[in-house]
């Protein structure tokens, strides 16, 4: 492959849409005729619907009807209609469609009028009344009903125990036994959850919906609604932000398309910021450690435990304490994973769901285990360096975090670090120097893409995966330009529709390697079909030539070892008399050559904290991650990519927080006023180094994918460098300055 | 019910006597300038005016200085303009201070003088409706005494309530012993600034002291001289647009190390801006020191009371004080 555009900065495809505000989300698409829908969420925690009186709404001029338990029509039965791409095992939620309250903020009606202001009215005026029952809100309080999870999910793996940890702990030098706490997080994308509904004659539905993956909300509205896969178009050009929140379709989807059918009218209905806290959740996890090493620093024993809320009804399950078997060498290692049902919404996958809250807890234990070693924090990672991943048995297929330790610590100067906690000092602040490793999977998905090249030589590739703000707009024009030697100008990539060719939901940090193989993919068998056409016109300078004798470049077939032979694509296609060449392609992974290695992306993080003395305050002063995953297609939207994850991870570690009332059994800070992400003021340097690994088993492209591998590791490396400043240890996050004082 | 502005009509007052006039006959009115805070409340349900009085175009847009030598700061001009103005930033630094602690750029622009001693509570009870609140329902419960109450008052609370008054400007303007113009049915009015705001006791669902349809004309600052020894530190959970869990307004009058006159005030711990005129006789004429000051803070603490969650606040706001007196006097 020609590198034309593969590792340069790119600028963002889609950016000046965006910035114009021509770039258009789910809730700014409009038909004349659309119905406004608002959603009145349950303000009890658990219990019943003992009444709504909806006498005063409907006097409302303009309201055109209310919708709840009571009158809507019979749905699908079985549970698997519930189902979604991202749903974790249990009886998924049926809205609207019993008394029951399950959680508080439980969607429980919908009241549908002429105009926003006139539905938002009405719905202060619909009455309901509750029968309530205590609610279990506090996984602390839970923590003796802990379970098994039942039932399993796809892609997530059930720790797997070796060794024999109790006698090799038993046996150990050194030791450490910590328990580390986070309560629950909601991802709070700037754009809330929103979807528009174009209702067509013959009850066809066109669906602007914010979303993660368009055939996932088509596949779930199909199977609750009863109707033909023809009759659902959805579409999600845009998405302003998801982090997971947009994975499974939310009920503003199931809400609109059920007023849109019975009404036969198009309905919009958006969900406020308060109700954006009623979603899925990084859910609120206990995690005890125990660590137990040789004297000179070698891990004999890994015990890794997690207790974790979950809903009465599902049993959402992520892999948190998975990495603790795979990180570092050592021969016995016991990891156990528990669920405890609350009277909760079902948690979802958030931003690195799992190893954001088990590498915390892992890397937190390692620092005080480097602590009780006397060992450099850095240097007791190096000790116990895994070079295959220890639950599997298996090699990596590439792993630069040896590397990524190295220039990490060289840029950030962590040898200038006094190892003593608390012995720096600058006026009133006291200066602490953290770090912790981070993990993620490289993972890839089969996905299919289609290219089409007209007449002028300008090439179209589509594939229904989506740009979160990502940047897939972006590397996909890259590589579908590089693959057929086109100018990025003469390249459009459209994604987030169901008439586009198959891909799954964009998460997981596999978007990047499956839809870029898929794109790639397509994009050389347009490559053949373009130089067959070249071969074949008169007097074509290519009639002997084979593939591998010409190069594709600036929109020109060129003869390799002479490059002002050459043929424009429009001029292959114009004197062809061909109007279009189109071609789709699936881009299935390896499995066979997979199968044989461990596909990881790696991370080594390093921060400066400064902390004051009598206030507690905490600023992060700096931060160097060094990211291992594989190829960087782009690294200005990669390190925008790694930078936000930084910026999640210090949020992990210093502000966020859902707070839970336990008498309500309701989050009781649900705004961005009183829910804390950092602003601009509290975020220093961040620098970000690609340390790029030559990977041919992860896919082609080499690519490993960085959407989450930012974050993993972060908030650790946060509270460890508290640790060096304070000498305080803290193991519950976030850690906000009461804790410090 | 979350979602949520009911119904209410929307008025432009002419002069400033039509404005109270018109507050006074409407129904339920309330006044509205730059809307940064009512609004909001309109979207909870927490505020459910039946009308609006739009006082925007009213003549009370300008800081000019009295006869006394103070500053007379209209009512509307906004938060943004007060800070920046060239004889607010000269005479009194420390308002300045105060005022671009708070909030963002974007609302400082809009928000108003007036408006600014007229903010509600940021208590998470007060606005969310689906909870007891004592001040939005009268009788219904204070949950936040037994809740989450982490911003929550450690001075001055009652059995009906534990909110904090969120302003920053207003602990400037405290320090400051800031008067209050303000206009009724009956005529002008001056109220002192720690008779403006009230504390909880039974009835935490009035905050001031204005009578029905009074409006706010203007923030008087006497002509005193603090510009030289001033402080204001805010301590709180973000940098920027995070409201106090405690704040502290210095104001000295130094001669060399003696404290000739002094003026603390301080914010995020009680239900208004908390002054003790006690602790200020204190440090008058004392030659600043830690043990003067550590009594100090002591004394302005004595009497409080942690609810579980805030209980930081009370040793955290000993520490701002001491800092802020100790680099207001420049002693750092």
């Amino acid at each position: 492959m020609q590198t034309t555009f593969t590792g340069k900065p790119v600028n963002r495809v889609d950016g000046p849409v965006k910035v114009t505000g021509r770039a258009q989300y789910a809730a700014e698409f409009s038909t004349g005729q659309t119905l406004h829908g608002v959603i009145i969420s349950s303000t009890v925690a658990r219990g019943r619907i003992t009444g709504i009186d909806e006498s005063a709404a409907m006097q409302v001029k303009g309201v055109v009807t209310i919708f709840s338990h009571k009158n809507i029509p019979t749905l699908a039965w079985l549970n698997f209609s519930y189902w979604d791409l991202a749903a974790p095992p249990g009886k998924h939620f049926r809205y609207f469609q019993t008394d029951e309250i399950y959680f508080s903020q439980q969607p429980v009606a919908i009241v549908i009028a002429e105009t926003f202001e006139i539905a938002r009215h009405a719905a202060a005026l619909v009455h309901i009344t509750y029968e309530t029952l205590p609610a279990e809100t506090d996984v602390y309080a839970s923590l003796h009903k802990a379970r098994k999870p039942k039932g399993s999910r796809i892609g997530i793996k059930k720790p797997k125990s070796r060794g024999n940890f109790s006698k090799a702990f038993a046996a150990s030098a050194v030791t450490v036994k910590a328990e580390y706490r986070h309560g629950a997080e909601h991802h709070n994308p700037m754009e809330t959850m929103a979807s528009t509904v174009i209702y067509q004659d013959g009850g066809k539905l066109v669906i602007y919906d914010k979303t993660q993956g368009v055939f996932n909300s088509q596949q779930y509205i199909r199977g609750i609604f009863n109707l033909k896969f023809k009759n659902i178009k959805v579409v999600s050009p845009y998405v302003g932000g998801a982090f997971g929140v947009a994975l499974r379709p939310q009920y503003q989807l199931f809400a609109a398309v059920l007023a849109a059918l019975q009404l036969k009218r198009s309905v919009k209905i958006s969900l406020t910021r308060q109700q954006m806290f009623s979603l899925g959740h990084r859910p609120a996890i206990v995690q005890q450690l125990a660590l137990g090493a040789s004297a000179d620093g070698l891990l004999q024993a890994i015990s890794h435990t997690a207790i974790q809320e979950t809903s009465r009804f599902e049993d959402y399950v992520q892999a948190v304490v998975n990495w603790s078997g795979m990180l570092y060498n050592c021969a016995h290692v016991q990891m156990d994973y528990k669920l405890v049902p609350l009277d909760i919404n079902s948690p979802a996958d958030m931003r690195a769901p799992g190893a954001a809250s088990g590498v915390f807890a892992l890397e937190c234990a390692m620092d005080e285990l480097a602590y009780q070693l006397s060992i450099d924090p850095l240097q007791l990672r190096l000790i116990n360096y895994a070079e295959k991943d220890g639950v599997s048995g298996k090699a990596y297929s590439s792993k630069a975090l040896k590397a990524c330790y190295l220039q990490g610590a060289d840029k950030f100067g962590w040898q200038q670090r006094n190892p003593l906690p608390r012995s720096v000092k600058k006026g009133n602040k006291l200066v602490g120097m953290g770090m912790a490793t981070g993990i993620w999977d490289a993972l890839s998905i089969p996905v299919r893409a289609k290219a089409v090249l007209n007449a002028q030589g300008k090439l179209t590739v589509t594939s229904a995966t989506a740009d979160i703000g990502t940047g897939t707009y972006t590397i996909m024009s890259q590589i579908a330009a590089e693959t057929l030697g086109l100018p990025l100008d003469d390249v459009t990539f459209q994604l987030g529709d169901t008439d586009f060719p198959l891909a799954f939901v964009q998460g997981g940090s596999y978007t990047a390697a499956s839809v870029g193989a898929a794109v790639q993919k397509v994009c050389l068998e347009i490559k053949q079909d373009v130089f067959k056409l070249a071969k074949r016109i008169k007097n074509s300078p290519f009639k002997q030539c084979s593939l591998n004798d010409v190069v594709f470049s600036d929109g020109y077939i060129q003869l390799a070892g002479n490059r002002s032979t050459s043929l424009s694509l429009a001029s292959v296609m114009q004197q062809s008399k061909t109007d279009r060449l189109k071609n789709t392609a699936t881009a299935l992974p390896n499995a066979l050559q997979q199968m044989r290695y461990a596909l990881n992306t790696h991370s080594a993080v390093f921060v400066e904290v400064e902390v004051d003395e009598d206030f507690g305050t905490i600023k992060v002063t700096r931060v160097v991650s060094a990211v291992a995953a594989g190829r960087i297609l782009n690294p200005k939207t990669a390190r925008s990519q790694v930078m936000g994850g930084v910026v999640w991870g210090i949020s992990m570690a210093l502000q966020e927080e859902s707070v839970t009332d336990h008498h309500y059994g309701r989050y009781i800070n649900h705004s961005f006023a009183e829910y804390h992400i950092p602003v601009n003021a509290d975020i220093s340097n961040i620098e970000i180094i690609f340390v790029e690994e030559q990977d041919d088993i992860v896919n082609p492209l080499g690519v490993k994918g960085v959407g989450e591998i930012g974050v993993v590791g972060v908030a650790a490396a946060v509270v460890n460098a508290i640790y060096h400043a304070t000498g305080k240890r803290i193991r519950q996050l976030p850690v906000t300055l009461d804790k410090l004082l | 019910m979350e979602v949520a502005v009911t119904k209410f009509s929307f008025t432009k007052a002419t002069d400033a006597n039509d404005a109270v006039l018109k507050a006074s006959s409407l129904t339920n009115a309330a006044f509205i300038a730059g809307g940064t805070n009512l609004v909001d409340l309109m979207k909870e349900n927490v505020a459910r005016p039946g009308a609006l009085v739009d006082i925007n175009q009213l003549p009370l847009h300008t800081i000019t200085e009295t006869e006394e030598g103070g500053l007379m700061i209209g009512a509307l001009v906004t938060n943004a303009a007060t800070a920046y103005n060239p004889l607010v930033e000269k005479h009194y630094p420390l308002l300045s201070k105060a005022i671009l602690a708070g909030a963002s750029p974007q609302l400082r622009n809009m928000a108003t003088a007036g408006g600014n001693l007229l903010q509600r509570t940021r208590c998470y009870y007060f606005y969310d409706t689906a909870t007891a609140c004592n001040k939005r329902n009268p009788g219904s419960g204070c949950p936040a005494i037994n809740g989450f109450n982490r911003m929550h008052a450690i001075l001055g609370a009652s059995e009906a309530c534990i909110a904090v008054h969120p302003s920053d400007m207003c602990i400037a303007l405290a320090a400051l012993n800031a008067r209050i113009h303000v206009l009724g049915t009956g005529g002008t009015r001056t109220i002192g600034f720690n008779g403006f705001h009230r504390l909880p006791a039974e009835t935490p669902e009035a905050e001031n002291n204005l009578q029905p349809g009074e409006l706010i004309t203007a923030i008087e600052l006497p002509a005193e001289d603090f510009s030289s020894h001033y402080q204001y530190i805010k301590v709180r959970d973000r940098s920027s647009y995070a409201f106090a869990l405690v704040s502290v307004a210095v104001a000295l009058q130094m001669d060399g190390n003696i404290i000739k006159e002094a003026r603390l005030a301080l914010g995020g711990v009680a239900h208004k801006p908390w002054r003790n005129p006690v602790v200020e006789e204190h440090l008058r004429n004392q030659q600043i020191s830690a043990p003067l000051l550590q009594d100090a803070a002591e004394m302005m603490l004595a009497g409080a009371r942690g609810y579980g969650h805030n209980n930081f606040k009370i040793e955290l706001a000993k520490r701002v004080i001491i800092r802020a007196i100790n680099e207001a006097a420049g002693i750092l």
